[in-house]
């Protein structure tokens, strides 16, 4: 298996303050790959940095086998996010935010792609509506498609059922399973929905303090732990000051 | 450098300009406005003073200038700050663009969205006041050219001071124009100001504008080193901008401000 994302030693420091601590991972094609932790364990942080928006204080990152500090566009011609605190502009329409950011990625084949996210995300006839004017699990199945419209190998997400119903959530959740069955790519996932992640992830990390306190598939999580779900194993590692590897 | 991106983040605020008439109406409105009301100020300075006798149209057409440079700087300023109370600046800056396309692509759209606003202006002048401001000539073209350029300037250090410090930066973009306006001699001669503003003022691009402005219609004659100096100031100050543009990006990327970023 190739990682298309492959993380060494990375730690961002602000000022004093050490937001992360030298973390290492990395994530497998057609993985999707956990990332717990409270708030304020750096799990953001860590998004930012594989997103280029953040310069890691040291360590060195790489995606699809290219370093992000010297490949830059190249990368981010490749990966894509999506987070429910980041939107699309609200005054255009779902088409047209869509076509716009067809050619910020430079896509080929804009008509057949957005023809094509339409139909998988269920979006078709919101195509003319006002991006502004959806409802929030409308506006997360348009955003998915922003996400997808350069369809990236390595998707980075953030929260992407938050606020969501659950059936909407179970909608993208289903989605996000076959996408990455079908085109072989890679996913980060942060999430406080603990059940998604089970469902989701093949692994998860778990993060505190801006370091990795464990990491492993979800069901030897829970058996490690001794407990019968993985929001009870998140529990008992963000309560505790303890070391747990 | 990628033209379709350029063009792709144009089309961003072209469908948000095109999309709305508040918006197209606001561009033009207040151009208007202010055009009309210096047209008749212009109208009564000159039948009361000696100064404007051989030339009405001097502080109308200082007033086109000014209001041309006016909306470049903010045209600027208003397209980066649309992206972060739209809450599109992650998208944008996660997307494979180049610093150069982003600042290539906001500066056509910044002249774009000021022409908007100039061109029904300047139309009203001519019937309203009986002023050309094509009476300038041929240098109209330069001295343009030369605003265009200084507004871009102080739109891409606003937007440096945006990307560095955030959205709290915002009440500077609305103040620099305000800052910078007594030291350009707008409508009045450098002689005007104190010892120690004129040199201020020599430093900066507009002066040479605007006294050449006057020169042209008043003298009837070109002193060409007022053009050189115009565009020798606005090549500093645009490379120190582009300069300070990067190490904001640079600096925002340590700092952390381009996650998130939005109000």
């Amino acid at each position: 298996m190739t990682n298309l994302i492959e993380v060494q030693n990375i730690k961002k420091n602000y000022g004093k303050k050490e937001a992360v601590k030298g973390i290492s991972f990395h994530v497998e094609e057609d993985e999707i790959l956990g990332l717990l932790g409270p708030n304020g364990s750096g799990k953001t942080t860590t998004i930012g940095m594989l997103l280029g928006l953040l310069k890691p204080t040291s360590g060195q990152i790489f995606i699809n086998n290219l370093k992000l500090e010297e490949n830059r566009i190249q990368i981010l011609e490749k990966i894509n996010f999506i987070s429910p605190y980041i939107e699309l502009p609200k005054k255009l329409t779902v088409k047209q935010n869509l076509y716009v950011y067809s050619k910020l990625y430079k896509v080929k084949n804009i008509k057949e792609r957005i023809e094509y996210l339409s139909e998988k995300l269920r979006i078709g006839e919101l195509l003319n509506s006002i991006t502004g004017e959806l409802s929030s699990g409308q506006k997360n199945r348009v955003s998915l498609a922003k996400a997808l419209v350069n369809e990236p190998k390595v998707l980075l997400l953030d929260e992407p059922t938050a606020s969501l119903d659950p059936e909407v959530g179970d909608f993208v959740r289903t989605f996000l399973e076959d996408y990455k069955k079908e085109k072989k790519i890679s996913i980060l996932l942060a999430s406080h929905n603990m059940n998604e992640v089970t469902r989701l992830c093949k692994s998860v990390l778990m993060m505190k303090n801006g370091e990795i306190i464990d990491q492993g598939k979800p069901q030897d999580l829970i058996a490690k732990h001794g407990r019968t779900n993985l929001e009870e194993v998140f529990l008992k590692l963000s309560r505790s000051n303890s070391e747990f590897n | 450098m990628s033209l379709t991106r350029i063009y792709g983040l144009f089309l961003r605020h072209f469908y948000l300009i095109t999309r709305s008439f508040p918006r197209i109406l606001d561009l033009v409105y207040w151009p208007s406005i202010q055009i009309t009301l210096w047209g008749f100020i212009s109208n009564f300075f000159a039948t009361h003073t000696t100064y404007y006798n051989n030339a009405v149209g001097v502080i109308l057409t200082c007033a086109i200038l000014y209001d041309f440079l006016f909306r470049t700087s903010i045209g600027f300023n208003m397209l980066f700050l649309e992206e972060i109370w739209s809450r599109n600046f992650t998208n944008l800056f996660i997307a494979p663009m180049r610093i150069g396309e982003i600042l290539t692509s906001l500066v056509v759209t910044a002249l774009i969205r000021s022409l908007i606003g100039l061109v029904p202006a300047i139309l009203l002048t001519s019937p309203l006041f009986g002023i050309s401001i094509l009476d300038l000539g041929i240098f109209l073209f330069f001295l343009f050219l030369s605003l265009y350029i200084f507004g871009i300037t102080l739109g891409i250090l606003v937007s440096s001071g945006l990307l560095r410090f955030g959205p709290s930066f915002e009440n500077i973009a609305w103040s620099t124009m305000f800052l910078l306006a007594p030291f350009g001699c707008i409508y009045y001669p450098i002689e005007t100001l104190p010892e120690i503003f004129q040199k201020i003022a020599y430093v900066l691009p507009l002066v040479y504008i605007f006294e050449e402005a006057r020169n042209i219609l008043i003298n009837q004659t070109v002193n060409i080193e007022n053009v050189y100096y115009a565009f020798m100031w606005n090549a500093f100050y645009f490379s120190l901008s582009i300069a300070l543009f990067y190490y904001s990006f640079n600096a925002a990327k340590n700092k952390g401000t381009l996650i998130n970023m939005g109000e």
